[in-house]
């Protein structure tokens, strides 16, 4: 298989990546190298393998429910590019 | 003192044969002369450093010490780090001061031990030569002309060039144990779940695992004491009871004499990772390397991981997917780069995600983009985690006929930096030997065993079975008992 212009251009936006047509050109041969060696997968026959998400197969513990956190947003929030009264600012979203 | 390993630097400061603060300030002198050449550091701060110091001294007078009080460890740059820069060499987090510190920082931290300071890497851990840097490319101390690896490279090249004593590193694909292999150093990615991930950048999460980089297997197992342990904030850490990983270094093998401390060792030799595309250089000294373990009482058996060409292209499928997901939490809003000019809250996403990320990390979210969007998911992720069984079922197999397998870490030593800056996948097949362990998540080590072109090191490849750290680091021991190679140091460093 081969990614077309298009379908890079599309991945972009899916991926939230903003890209130029030259960069999309360029991009496009390189994936088109990778997806080449990841094709090789292709031959192997895996019916009847399940699917091995993880190292170890582990149950997800679940924990007493308590409250573990105090409130500490001030000291998490004096990263943030923009905050105004403990909001995250971000351009309108809603005329 | 430079070259002292951490046993000695221990009893040093124990005996108040030296301060932490005139051992910590030995070694930023170090990196003030040198850093500027190799870039092994992205943050130092010898006020902070001294002052933890100076608190590590308090501790040993207090007669409070444990084994690494008062002794500098350099910490790759993706470990969070309170009130410490933590890029993850990335300028989406080049503004990003922690607030929070990682479960290993914190570990190292109770342990007494000093920041030295946060090392360079591929960013977000992407990619095996340091050169993905946003803060630029890591040198090779053997050779400033040569990469020293990655992702890791930094933590490496600290190491090698005595910058540090000792530093702490992660692994996804092999970002410990190729760097390890190309500085001459020893390194460990122990089994997936020993150390906390809580903290740890995320990078492929079902892949990563933090872990030591040392000038020796013994003090890689003095790390691990303090970096592994049970930590609930991270849902894949591992409820077991906590180990002494140098518990074993100086026990031979079951059975053996102290002559042939590795009698009835049975190194299992996977005829995948000696043909095609191993440089002769590389398998000379892996050779010798077997030959010597011979020499102490092991011996060598043939296996076979068949399915151990399908490793690469499994995990350019896993890694990016799972990348793709945790990479995007980046979005210019509640921490890290924000780009300075857009329209709406769409268009400040896409700047933002275009202008902080490099080549390398958006290539990679676009691979995973795609194998997880609709219509592609069973054809390459499934398909992926199917392969990956098999590979870790091929090692069920082998370790019914052997304790360890050994082999190459890496296809050849270190190469010029820029050499494979313009092809992706070239890059990536660096990692053909390492990725294998990783799927699995079984531990494995890289230790140095000679040199090759350019005079340029060699580093041994060791596999062994979950949970066999300890026996690992003791084989490793007995072998640099018996050679000098992870003694030698760098012209000029």
């Amino acid at each position: 298989m081969s990614l077309s212009l298009e379908e890079v251009k599309r991945i972009a936006h899916l991926a939230r990546i903003e890209i130029s047509e030259a960069e999309a050109l360029q991009t496009q041969g390189q994936l088109n190298d990778i997806f080449r060696l990841i094709e090789s997968m292709r031959a192997v026959d895996t019916e009847g393998i399940a699917p091995m998400s993880h190292a170890q197969d582990l149950m997800l513990r679940l924990r007493e429910d308590a409250v573990t956190e105090s409130d500490q947003h001030r000291l998490f929030q004096s990263v943030a590019p923009q905050v105004e009264g403990g909001l995250y600012l971000v351009p309108k979203v809603i005329e | 003192m430079i070259n002292a390993g951490l046993k000695e630097l221990s009893a040093a400061l124990a005996t108040k044969r030296i301060s932490s603060v005139e051992l910590t300030g030995l070694f930023l002198d170090r990196i003030g002369k040198l850093n500027g050449e190799l870039n092994a550091f992205i943050t130092v701060d010898p006020d902070k450093s001294l002052s933890l110091a100076a608190d590590a001294d308090a501790r040993i007078a207090r007669g409070d010490r444990a084994p690494l009080t008062g002794i500098p460890v350099a910490h790759k740059d993706i470990f969070c780090t309170k009130g410490w820069l933590t890029t993850c060499g990335s300028r989406m987090l080049a503004n990003f001061t922690s607030p929070y510190s990682a479960h290993v920082i914190e570990r190292f931290g109770a342990a007494g031990a000093v920041i030295l300071g946060k090392t360079n890497m591929d960013e977000f851990a992407m990619g095996s030569s340091t050169e993905t840097s946003f803060y630029g490319p890591v040198r090779n101390p053997w050779d400033r002309a040569f990469v020293p690896g990655g992702s890791s490279g930094g933590s490496a090249c600290a190491v090698a060039a005595r910058l540090a004593p000792a530093a702490t590193a992660t692994d996804t694909g092999g970002s410990i144990r190729q760097p390890a292999a190309l500085t001459g150093i020893t390194g460990l990615k122990p089994t997936y779940g020993v150390v906390s991930r809580h903290g740890m950048v995320a990078f492929a999460s079902s892949l990563d695992q933090g872990g030591p980089m040392g000038r020796s297997a013994e003090d890689a197992a003095m790390l691990l004491n303090v970096m592994a342990g049970f930590d609930e904030r991270d849902s894949t850490s591992l409820e077991r009871e906590a180990e002494d990983y140098t518990r074993d270094l100086d026990r031979p093998w079951e059975g053996a004499g102290a002559g042939k401390p590795l009698q009835g060792l049975r190194i299992g030799i996977p005829k995948e990772h000696f043909g095609e595309g191993l440089s002769s250089d590389v398998a000379q000294a892996i050779d010798a390397a077997l030959a010597q373990f011979e020499k102490i009482g092991a011996k060598r058996v043939q296996i076979s991981l068949p399915n151990s060409g399908l490793s690469v292209p499994a995990y350019y499928v896993i890694a990016p997917a799972e990348a793709s997901s945790n990479l995007s939490r980046f979005d210019g809003v509640r921490y890290g780069y924000r780009a300075p000019e857009y329209g709406d809250l769409l268009d400040m996403y896409c700047k933002t995600r275009s202008q902080g990320f490099g080549a390398e990390v958006k290539r990679r979210i676009l691979i995973g983009t795609y194998v997880l969007s609709h219509g592609y998911y069973d054809a390459y992720y499934l398909k992926a985690q199917r392969i990956r069984r098999l590979i870790a079922q091929d090692f069920v197999a082998a370790f019914k006929r052997c304790d360890v397998v050994m082999g190459p870490t890496s296809p050849t030593v270190a190469f010029r930096i820029g050499a494979m800056a313009s092809d992706p996948v070239q890059m990536y097949l660096n990692d053909i030997y390492t990725i294998p362990a990783n799927l699995a998540g079984l531990p494995a080590m890289s230790i140095p065993c000679g040199f090759g072109d350019n005079e340029l090191p060699v580093g041994l490849h060791i596999v062994g079975n979950y949970f066999s750290e300890a026996r690992m680091l003791a084989l490793a021991h007995q072998y640099q008992r018996a050679t000098d190679w992870h003694m030698r140091v760098p012209a000029g460093a």
